[in-house]
């Protein structure tokens, strides 16, 4: 199992394929996402990698804080996740993951804050049909109807659905296809809605329902491997010239 | 300009579509590519757009009427849709409406639209 991601909805948008498809993607950008912190079965009792993304200012964070970004020598960071890993998948501390960790036509589960609805009616919350508009109905056109039977069993059964706070929960979108990834901007494209608002922080892990595409790069696709990739090329090429 | 924005604006640019300047009330053309089976060919729709929507973005649209075997056709189309082999304006409409869905309830002569004989491009 290797590490998910933290990312930003940035919005949505479509995109033109050449078939003359057009696909609604929803814009998720990786912002200067590191490893903050490593968790291991001899100190922890488990194995994960802690990340952090986005920016936060020194002074806003707390000393504690401080004080674990500066054990990793990253700059504080504005959010945490952590991602439970096999040990194999550990990443060093201080790694910038890209982009390129996910490949394209993979399958993802994204998770996010939902976008709060505050105290909603039955018909809002669970898509109940409300009350008839005529024949004697008054006032309660919206209303939810019976809630159960008679003397017996004479109480409201526990988990009845009713009207009450909607929204602002946790929520996980399986099966989500990444159409593009763009590794300089450390943009991801999914296709279809995610949960949240624009702006709002989300986790990216890989599908548990899909198998795992091969190409995919493990432990993670981080921008230090990259760079040291590039140099490696010049070198290669300055010597077959020579 | 937002990270949204310029991701469109790159979209509309790589496209490199050609679209003419045209408005609701115009008679156009338009090329659109049909695939039957293995084979692609160019199927042309002809009447008038009686409205547009969503500017020159990537989500705009524009809907085009006409009277086909004395039945009303309408078709949307997605103006930067990679289906759209080409767009030509026919002949230029004088219009008061941007949306010209009175159309719709008027046939024959009440619903003809008058030439604007002085159309004058819009200069870049």
């Amino acid at each position: 199992m290797r590490s998910g991601v933290i990312a930003k909805k940035m919005g949505m948008t479509r995109l033109f394929m050449e078939d003359g498809k057009q696909i609604p993607v929803t814009v998720l950008l990786l912002d200067n996402l590191q490893v903050v912190s490593n968790r291991t079965v001899e100190k922890d009792g488990y194995t994960a990698v802690q990340l952090g993304a986005g920016t936060a200012k020194a002074k806003r964070t707390s000393k504690a804080m401080r004080g674990h970004f500066a054990a990793a020598k990253v700059a504080p960071k504005r959010k945490i996740a952590e991602f439970r890993v096999s040990e194999d998948n550990l990443i060093g501390v201080g790694e910038e993951i890209s982009a390129d960790h996910y490949v394209e036509g993979q399958k993802v589960d994204v998770s996010g804050t939902s976008i709060g609805k505050g105290f909603a009616g039955a018909m809002k919350r669970h898509n109940f049909g409300g009350l008839r508009a005529t024949h004697g109905v008054s006032i309660s056109h919206r209303s939810h109807g019976s809630t159960g039977q008679c003397q017996d069993p004479g109480k409201v059964f526990k988990g009845k659905k009713m009207a009450g706070h909607m929204g602002a929960a946790r929520v996980t979108t399986q099966n989500l296809e990444v159409v593009r990834t763009d590794a300089d901007r450390g943009l991801i494209m999914v296709k279809g809605a995610v949960p949240g608002s624009k702006g709002g922080w989300v986790t990216i892990k890989d599908a548990v329902k899909k198998k795992l595409p091969e190409g995919v790069p493990f432990p993670a696709a981080l921008k230090s491997a990259a760079v040291a990739e590039a140099p490696a090329e010049e070198q290669a090429e300055g010597s077959s010239e020579e | 300009m937002n990270l949204i924005a310029e991701l469109e604006a790159e979209q509309i640019a790589a496209l490199g579509k050609d679209i003419p300047d045209f408005k609701a009330g115009d008679t156009i053309r338009v090329g659109y590519k049909v695939t039957e089976g293995t084979r692609t060919r160019v199927q042309n729709y002809e009447g008038v757009c009686i409205a547009r929507k969503g500017g020159s973005g990537i989500a705009a649209a524009f809907t085009v009427r006409k009277i086909s075997f004395g039945e009303g056709v309408e078709r949307v189309f997605p103006l930067h849709s990679t289906n759209i082999d080409s767009i030509t304006v026919v002949r230029r409409g004088r219009v008061r409406r941007a949306k010209l869905y009175y159309l719709r309830s008027r046939r024959g002569k009440s619903a003809r639209i008058a030439e604007d004989t002085n159309y004058k491009p819009k200069s870049k």
